[in-house]
């Protein structure tokens, strides 16, 4: 059984508009029925640009959203519908990674008290010998030097791994990474990028990885799932999607990373207004090889490949095949 | 801290602050045994009633011939206490009913604002004078009615700063690692809060001492205890005024005048260092 499991998953964000706001809410779809799973000992990358609900799919996961559809089963239990004990215990077990270290630490706690905070909330009696090894797990050694220590003393990558060390302090089985190393130096990411390997390795943690840079999702994770305007676009094997995209989205935006040697595809014009999403297929607006029937209906998720899922009309009639 | 530090250290008006108050607080721990007199100790002799100020009595007497410089001290530290616990109780008030409206938000929030505003909406000096006239002439009361009316302004200001606290991320990775709503508001909303809540206070410290003079002018004070506004009181029910006995009433007016001022003082050096329109080298907006 996968550990995590999410079914049809549905993010919605009230929206006020105007006075109406004062009767009635509409609602912006940030994401809309997405679905994936997540072995265990596995990662799964949720790239796309931003807003695209990425990062919404990963506190919706965590149970940390309001207005949520669809279901999240973590070892087979549904998180949307956990209550007390249950919920105590499953925020045990799955942890965050936030993208900004500056943001995600209070300023007015010191290291150990940052680090020690889980232990804390659940009520553990563990002293600070485990908010040390916590610390050395992270990479920040000798634990010592940084316990005492506020985070506006330690650098960005430091941050990180305090950020890093305080998530690992319960012994969780599931981390949600929420662009963890897009705010700190190309130096310092290759350093916090392979300290996940390893945690990996040696933990047996599974990864929800949420980025927007391919090449990160490329060195972490073993499936990806491409997002686009709230819908899953394309999703696979890392190497299969990676290497032979299928979805016009995913060629673009492959073909613009950096070290790319194809053809660069710049796509025309910006992501639509997610309260007003175009018709039929999401991304046909500015898709380079949309068809007049694209603006019709959505294109339907269809298996390519083993394991390889897309959502594309071409796809589906074979058209794109007869292409290349 | 070191914002802090820094605009007293180039704050004129905040380093006097700090002297003046740093003075009556002095006052307020020593004056009874520095004090000439017992300030309750009448004159035995006619020419020491209302006498002005002279070397026997620095200060002059009042009717009874008890000695004014004696009184104002003795008063320095019942005006103080009234003053700070007064304060401590409305900022106590305020942040609890701010920080729960502004972190709940929703029904709580809407009703917790409304009965805020209801206080607001009445003049605050009336409402006071019900109190303690329901209550009873004594200190604890009079404390009480003043910190009961004072809470408001702590409630909105905390509120406003703990709408934009829990939208930080590091309250969303709290209740991500299971953390209540309790808990997210004593460790990581109120250390934030705290700041402003302390730069309130001073603030509300020299309103309340003010109220307290007036309330004791009203007649409202307690009979027991020299305060300033008691002074002010019996030189008023005297007729010292109109007598010219200008040492009777003009101490105690002087030193209220002057804790206010020192506390205000503090109260705007804070402000300036705590509140972003504030800070230096910046447009006011």
């Amino acid at each position: 059984m996968a550990l995590l499991e999410v079914r049809e998953l549905t993010v919605l964000y009230p929206v006020a508009v105007g006075l109406s706001a004062f009767f009635s809410h509409r609602f912006l779809v940030a994401v809309d029925r997405v679905s994936f799973s997540l072995p265990e000992r596995g990662t799964l990358a949720l790239v796309g640009e931003s807003g695209c609900g990425k990062s919404s799919t990963g506190l919706a996961v965590l149970g940390l959203l309001e207005h949520v559809r669809g279901e999240v089963l973590f070892r087979g239990k549904d998180v949307l519908k956990m209550k007390g004990r249950e919920l105590r215990e499953f925020r045990r077990r799955a942890q965050i990674v936030f993208q900004d270290p500056y943001e995600s630490l209070n300023p007015k706690m010191k290291v150990k008290a940052i680090v020690g905070e889980p232990l804390a909330i659940h009520r553990y009696r563990a002293g600070p010998d485990r908010v040390g090894e916590a610390l050395e797990l992270a990479g920040l050694s000798p634990p010592e030097y940084f316990l005492e220590k506020y985070p506006h003393e330690l650098s960005g990558g430091e941050r990180q791994r305090v950020a890093i060390a305080a998530a690992l302090i319960l012994k969780p089985e599931l981390l949600v990474l929420d662009e963890p190393v897009s705010n700190l130096d190309v130096s310092i990411k290759a350093g916090i990028m392979n300290l996940f390997r390893d945690l990996q390795d040696e933990l047996g943690l599974s990864y929800l990885f949420i980025t927007h840079d391919l090449a990160d999702a490329f060195f972490l994770s073993d499936e990806v799932a491409v997002m686009y305007l709230g819908i899953t676009v394309e999703k696979g094997k890392t190497e299969v999607v990676l290497s032979c995209p299928l979805h016009p989205y995913t060629e673009a935006l492959l073909s613009v990373a950096p070290g790319s040697r194809k053809e660069k595809l710049i796509l025309a014009g910006d992501v639509p207004d997610p309260l007003n999403p175009p018709p039929g297929c999401r991304f046909h607006p500015r898709c380079p090889r949309a068809q007049t029937e694209c603006a019709a209906e959505p294109p339907p998720e269809i298996e390519v490949g083993p394991s390889h899922w897309t959502r594309c009309l071409l796809l589906a009639q074979g058209k794109r095949h007869d292409e290349t | 801290m070191a914002e802090i530090r820094e605009a007293f250290r180039t704050s004129p008006f905040g380093k006097a602050g700090l002297v003046i108050v740093g003075i009556f607080l002095l006052l307020a721990v020593v004056g009874p045994y520095i004090a000439p007199y017992n300030p309750w100790q009448t004159a035995d002799e006619i020419e020491d009633i209302l006498a002005p100020p002279s070397w026997k009595h620095l200060l002059g007497t009042d009717e009874l011939g008890r000695d004014i410089l004696s009184q104002v001290i003795h008063g320095t530290r019942i005006t103080l206490i009234i003053g700070l616990s007064a304060a401590a109780i409305a900022v106590v008030v305020g942040t609890v009913v701010g920080v729960t409206a502004g972190y709940f938000g929703g029904a709580p929030d809407a009703v917790l604002m409304r009965v805020t505003d209801s206080f607001l909406s009445m003049p605050f000096i009336v409402l006071a004078i019900v109190i303690v006239s329901l209550m009873g002439r004594s200190l604890g009361n009079i404390i009480l009615a003043i910190g009961l009316v004072q809470w408001t302004q702590a409630a909105r200001i905390t509120r406003s700063q703990t709408l934009s606290i829990k939208e930080r991320v590091f309250v969303l990775r709290a209740r991500a690692l299971g953390a209540g709503p309790f808990y997210i508001m004593r460790r990581h909303i109120l250390p934030n809060v705290l700041p402003l809540v302390f730069a309130n206070m001073t603030l509300v410290t020299s309103l309340a001492i003010l109220s307290e003079a007036f309330l004791s002018f009203l007649g409202l004070g307690d009979p027991t205890k020299f305060s300033w506004g008691i002074i002010i009181r019996y030189a008023f029910e005297t007729g010292a005024v109109s007598i010219g006995a200008w040492w009777y009433f003009l101490p105690a007016g002087i030193c209220i005048m002057l804790v206010v001022l020192g506390f205000s003082f503090i109260s705007n050096t804070l402000d300036e260092a705590l509140n972003p329109k504030l800070r230096r080298g910046q447009v006011v907006v």
